[in-house]
This record gives C-alpha cells, sequence and structure tokens, in this order.
C-alpha cells in the first residue's frame, strides 16, 4: 500500500483521527494515506463515514482526535498549503445561485489567489463543456450542470488531490460516462483521487485502490481486486438488516439518500 | 495584499449577489418603515417632541431591521454551503468576515438613509441642518452595531431559532451602541456644540474597533466544523 | 481539591459561614438611619452584584482557557460559573424591588447600577441559551466561548456608557452612591456577606463541574456501546 520510492510528493495523511458529533462517533482511530496517483474507492453503507472522513481530509472538520497531515505537517497548523492542494465536491455545490458559472468560477478563482484568473476560468470552461451555460446564473442550471460547475470549481486551482463525496449522484449515463473520463486523465495527470459511492460497478471502473469503511473504522484498505467483497458487503447488509428495511431496489441509483446498490453483477 | 483582495472580493460577492434579487435590502427597509409607521400610533410626536422621540425611534427601527439583515446575510451562505466553499481556500477566517461585516454595513446604511428619509417625511422633520454630524455619529454606531451583528449572526446561524437567538446575543452587547446612537444623533439634531456630544462618537468608535479586532480573532472559532 | 477539601466538608462551612453572615446582618450590624429594618436586605443585594459580576469574569477566563487548550475542564468550568452566576444575578434584581418598594414606594428604577446588572444578567441569559439551542452539541462549547469573550469584553463599557447616560438624564438612586457613609460594622458585614456568598458560589461551580464530568462519561460510554453494536 504504501510506495517504495522515496517521498517526492506530498501526501495527505489521516493518522488515527476520531470524529463525534456530540453522542455519535462518527470515525473511530482511522488511519489513511493517500498519495498522488492514488485513485482510492472510498465504499461503505449509510452511516458508516464516508462523508465525515471527507471533510476532514478536506480540511472542512476538525479531527475530534488525531492529526490530518500534508506533507508531514499537521494542516491545521497552517492550512493555507493544504487547502491549496486539496479540492472538493460534496453533495452541496458551494455556489452561488444568483451568479452565473463563470462570475462563481471567478469568484473561486480570487479565493484561492489564481494568478491567470480569466484563462484558467476560460479554460476550465473548455474543459468542462460550460461554455454555452457560462452567463446562466446556476440556480436555472439542471441539477446534472450544477455538479459539472461545482467540480470545475474544485478544478480550478489545479489542486493535487481531488476528493468527491458521492459524484454520480443525480448523473445521467452521459454525465457518468464523461465524469468517470475525466477521473481517469486526472488519474494518468498524477493526481490523487479518491471517490465515495455507493455504486460499486461506477467506482470500480477507475479506483486502483479500496477503502472500505463501516461504522467509522476502516475494515479494508489495500488494492481493489483483491478485496473480500463478499464480506464485506455481508457485514454491510446485516447492519442494514436491523436499521430499517427501506433499501431501495438494486439498480435505482437516482437518490442515493435511503439504502444503496451493490452493483448488479456480484 | 492577497487578504485585502480577498475582503473585497467577498464584499463585491455579497453585493452583486444580494443585487439580483435585492430580497434582504427590500425586507430591511421595509421592516424599518413599519417600525416608524407603529411608531405613529403610539406616541404621535409633534413640535418638541420630535426632537426627544425621533432619535430613538431611528435607532429602534435600525436595531431590527439590521438583525434581519445580519440572519439573511448568512442564511443565503447555507442554501448550497457557500461558507464552506470559502472555508476549503486558503483564506484567513477574518477575511471572510471583514468582508461580509463592510456587505452588511453597506447594506444597514442603504436602509437607514430610507428609513431617515421616511421619518423626515412622515413626521416633518428636518435632518439637513446637523446633516453631516447626524452622518458621522451614525456611520461610527452603526459600524459598531455591524461589527458585532456579524459575528453573532455567524453563531446564530448553528442555532435552531436562530430569528430570536440573534437578537438575545445582540441586543445587551449592543446596549452602548443603542445609549451612543440616541444620545449622539439627539444632541447632533439639537444642534448642540459638537463637544457635548463627541464623547458619544469616541464611545462608538472605541467600541467599533474593540469588536472588529475581537471579532476579526475570534472568528476562525466561529467557523470551524 | 476533592481530598484536601472535599465537597461535604465544603458543604458545611458554606452554611456555618452563611449562619455567621445571617448574624452579623441582622444582630451585629446597626439599623440603617434613614431607612429602617429593610435596608439590611443590602448586604445580600450587593453581595449577589459582586458575585454575579465575578462569575462572568469567569465565564471569561474559562472561555479563553477553552479555545487555547481546548480542555473540557475549561468549558465545564465555564458552563458551571454561567449557571451558578445567573442564580446570584437574579438574585441582585429580585432583592431590588424588595428594597425599593417599602424604602422609596417604587418597584424599579433604571439607575446605573440596576441597568447594568439588568444588562449583565441579559448576557447571562444570552450565553446558556446559546449552550441550549446549537443544534450540533459537539460545537457548543467553542460558540459558547466565543460569545463569552464578547459578553465579558462589553461589560465595562456598558458600564461607561451607562453611567455617563445616567448622568445625562438623572433618576432616583436605589443603592444611594457608592459606598457613601458606610458604618465599619456594616463594612464588615458586607465583606464578611460576600465571602460566605462566594463560598457558596465555588459548591455549587465544584457541584457543578461534577455533574458535568459525569455527563460526559455516560456520553462516552452511549458511544462506545452505538459503535460496538454496530462493528
Amino acid at each position: 500500500m504504501l510506495s517504495d520510492t522515496p517521498r517526492a510528493k506530498p501526501a495527505l495523511e489521516l493518522r488515527d483521527v476520531s470524529k463525534q458529533f456530540g453522542d455519535f462517533q462518527a470515525l473511530s482511530g482511522v488511519c489513511l494515506r493517500v498519495e498522488p496517483g492514488d485513485s482510492i474507492l472510498l465504499y461503505g453503507p449509510n452511516g458508516a463515514g464516508k462523508t465525515t472522513l471527507l471533510r476532514v481530509l478536506s480540511t472542512l472538520a476538525r479531527p475530534s482526535d488525531g492529526k490530518v497531515l500534508y506533507d508531514g505537517a499537521d494542516v491545521h497548523a497552517n492550512p493555507t498549503v493544504a487547502k491549496a492542494a486539496i479540492g472538493f465536491v460534496s453533495h452541496a455545490t458551494f455556489l452561488y445561485g444568483e451568479l452565473t458559472a463563470r462570475e462563481n468560477l471567478e469568484f473561486a478563482g480570487k479565493l484561492f489567489g489564481l494568478t491567470k484568473s480569466p484563462e484558467r476560468v476560460a479554460g476550465v470552461l473548455d474543459i468542462f463543456h460550460l461554455q454555452e451555460r457560462a452567463e446562466t446564473p446556476v440556480r436555472e442550471l439542471s441539477r446534472g450542470y450544477q455538479q459539472r460547475v461545482s467540480l470545475a470549481r474544485a478544478f480550478l486551482h489545479a489542486p493535487q488531490f481531488l476528493l468527491l463525496d458521492e459524484p454520480f449522484t443525480g448523473l445521467d449515463a452521459a454525465s457518468t460516462e464523461s465524469l468517470q473520463d475525466l477521473m481517469r486523465s486526472l488519474q494518468g495527470q498524477g493526481k490523487g483521487l479518491i471517490l465515495s459511492t455507493h455504486d460499486f460497478e461506477q467506482g470500480r471502473a477507475i479506483a486502483q485502490r479500496l477503502v472500505a469503511l463501516e461504522g467509522g473504522k476502516v475494515r479494508y484498505d489495500g488494492p481493489i481486486h483483491a478485496a473480500p467483497l463478499a464480506a464485506l458487503r455481508k457485514g454491510a447488509r446485516s447492519q442494514e438488516s436491523e436499521a430499517s428495511s427501506t433499501a431501495l431496489p438494486e439498480g435505482g441509483g437516482i437518490s442515493l439518500a435511503v439504502g444503496e446498490t451493490y452493483g448488479r453483477n456480484d | 495584499m492577497r487578504t485585502l483582495g480577498v475582503i473585497s472580493a467577498i464584499f463585491v460577492k455579497d453585493l452583486r449577489v444580494e443585487w439580483r434579487h435585492r430580497e434582504t435590502l427590500a425586507s430591511m427597509c421595509i421592516f424599518g418603515l413599519l417600525v416608524v409607521f407603529l411608531f405613529n400610533f403610539a406616541f404621535e410626536p409633534a413640535g418638541e417632541e420630535r426632537l426627544r422621540l425621533l432619535p430613538g425611534l431611528l435607532w429602534i427601527a435600525f436595531a431590527f431591521a439590521g438583525v434581519l439583515g445580519f440572519n439573511r446575510s448568512f442564511a443565503a451562505e447555507r442554501e448550497n454551503a457557500g461558507l464552506e466553499g470559502m472555508r476549503l481556500a486558503p483564506v484567513d477566517p477574518g477575511a471572510i468576515y471583514l468582508g461580509k461585516m463592510l456587505a452588511n454595513l453597506f447594506f444597514m446604511g442603504i436602509a437607514e438613509v430610507v428609513v431617515v428619509f421616511a421619518t423626515s417625511l412622515w413626521y416633518n422633520f428636518s435632518f439637513i441642518p446637523a446633516l453631516g454630524w447626524f452622518a458621522l455619529t451614525t456611520f461610527f454606531c452603526t459600524l459598531g452595531y455591524v461589527a458585532v451583528g456579524t459575528t453573532f449572526g455567524a453563531v446564530a446561524a448553528n442555532t435552531r431559532m436562530r430569528e430570536v437567538m440573534l437578537p438575545v446575543l445582540q441586543f445587551p452587547v449592543a446596549v452602548p451602541i443603542f445609549i451612543a446612537g440616541v444620545e449622539g444623533t439627539t444632541g447632533a439634531l439639537k444642534g448642540d456644540p459638537v463637544s457635548d456630544y463627541a464623547g458619544w462618537i469616541k464611545l462608538a468608535a472605541g467600541y467599533s474597533a474593540i469588536f472588529v479586532v475581537l471579532s476579526y480573532l475570534l472568528f476562525e472559532y466561529v467557523l470551524e466544523e | 481539591m476533592n481530598k484536601i477539601f472535599p465537597p461535604t466538608l465544603h458543604l458545611i462551612v458554606t452554611y456555618a459561614w452563611l449562619i455567621v453572615a445571617t448574624y452579623l446582618i441582622f444582630f451585629y450590624a446597626p439599623q440603617e438611619a434613614t431607612m429602617g429594618e429593610v435596608q439590611r436586605i443590602f448586604y445580600i443585594h450587593v453581595s449577589s452584584a459582586w458575585t454575579a459580576l465575578l462569575a462572568y469574569f469567569l465565564i471569561f477566563l474559562g472561555s479563553i482557557a477553552y479555545l487555547w487548550k481546548r480542555r473540557d475542564s475549561a468549558d465545564d468550568f465555564a458552563h458551571g460559573a454561567a449557571e451558578v452566576g445567573f442564580v446570584f444575578c437574579t438574585c441582585v434584581l429580585v432583592t431590588g424591588p424588595l428594597w425599593a418598594k417599602p424604602v422609596w414606594g417604587i418597584w424599579w428604577t433604571w439607575d446605573a447600577r440596576l441597568t447594568l446588572t439588568f444588562v449583565l444578567w441579559l448576557l447571562f441569559v444570552a450565553y446558556l441559551m446559546l449552550r441550549s439551542y446549537v443544534i450540533n452539541p459537539g460545537r457548543a462549547a467553542v460558540l459558547a466561548a466565543v460569545v463569552g469573550i464578547m459578553g465579558f469584553v462589553d461589560v465595562p463599557i456598558d458600564y461607561m456608557a451607562i453611567r455617563w447616560w445616567r448622568t445625562q438624564h438623572p433618576q432616583p438612586v436605589i443603592a444611594g452612591g457608592e459606598g457613601s457613609g458606610l458604618d465599619p460594622r456594616m463594612w464588615v458585614a458586607l465583606l464578611v456577606t460576600w465571602g460566605a456568598f462566594l463560598c457558596l458560589f465555588a459548591y455549587l461551580l465544584r457541584q457543578s463541574t461534577r455533574l458535568a464530568v459525569l455527563r460526559r462519561e455516560v456520553a462516552n460510554l452511549r458511544r462506545l456501546r452505538g459503535s460496538s453494536q454496530g462493528g
């Protein structure tokens, strides 16, 4: 799992991280190391802590215990360097509905202190095929387009690490495929990628490493092809059957708020 | 300095977002006008009484319009987690505070102009003779009020019943501003020599300085998760 | 602390001190010239006021300590000081009218001291309400610390503003000026009473922080049980 080559590029790391919200323990003793070039599928049932893990990794949330490190240094001691290297895509778009896509991106450019901001914005609009919609207020865009703008925003400052929390939610087949293509090209550029998803098949197309999370603890961290999937799913399913039985039928990937899809072919 | 660039970017962004629909600004102005309007039924001031009562009326209207604005300033950020988007960037939390504070100051200023204009019209009271000192006093008092209100607006955004929670936090802490606002503007409107009420302006200015600095330092704790 | 001065002993000392103070108030201190027996409530009124003010100062210290070190004990300390201080502050606002009505015939006056006390009371309310209404309980401590610091910084400014305001627009004053003409025996009674109140305050604060520690342990146990069930 850990690279043998000398640490030339900075890594993002969770060291023994725990996170609690009042009475609820979201993460316990999580250790995770991400290097540029890694592509990780963060997998687990609802409530496993995937979103929390990504939020802690992205510096948005502070760990209750343990450390978040970038290039060996505590992220919260010196956040500027880490934040410039991380891009985060979440359920929320971080966009202002009243502003156009271009205005949102230009604002993000100013926040990240980008020089040559107009060129970068134009470039990113190009990559994500947003030119026609660039002058529309984001509020008037479809969910799929909004997510593209959100991705563009995360990508604008050319981060080394891209964290994506269930990015395929609400996307049609064409958008899903183009997103997967984009992720492959990012991989090729040597970026570090983590995506969390319920849909194992969508994730498997891109990721080389699987991190399985359950009850806030890491159950498996290794190559995706070697993952003991049956055991992981069994553990997840028994947890699910204890909870409410309102799971969506398999294949229903439109709203992933409740239940999960485990992929059609086991 | 990059921080100044970030502050102005946030300020401009808030103005631009508000300008598209102007909902917050409209509600602040209308609320202020309603207070002035209701006052008429409560007191119906005329003649000399106006000088005694109008400064108080103005500050009650400003106070309530203000908290409405502070609440909405952060409600707008909640829609798509805009605040988190800013936190993900390598930006000093204090800069986020200053950007939003200046935007709130701008909006409250507009609402104040509208309220003062309506008061002048409806009570046949002219603010023109004392306009300079009146404006200066009101400016420093508003600055202090907004300095605290922006911080507490962000704090209250984390609570249930935030429309109630914000005034509960804001009004006790803003007592010096109310007093300075009413006393200072009364002095200015009466045409008293400046030395009589300059102390109130200094109090408001000192209050503003203290709470802007304090808020700048504490805002990272308000934002952290 | 619990070994050297256990809570039970603390409680006994507090009771004893309060009894001594009561004796001094009613039998040792002389009757005030103009107001009669009712004036004796002054010792409770002023002692409570000084204790409430000290309590907010402790909130301030606890809040700073919490933001700096993030230790739960600092937060418990601030929270406890707020809860107990609030009670003492309420006491000031209750004894005020009880004193004013028989002596001056009015229930309340917005004189400098009472106005300031009322603002302080509102600051306590603000702090306590915030803690109850925060949606994510994990954030309550940090947000309360910010409010505690800002609230306390406000107090001296309130003091200046209110005093100056009242010199411009004088109103009847209840307590007849600062320390004006207090008989030495009255000073003794006052200081002893204040000491008793501080002792009581310290005792209640201790019990409050103990309770907070127990609550946290219960929450920890709940968390562990929750995660072991899931794993």
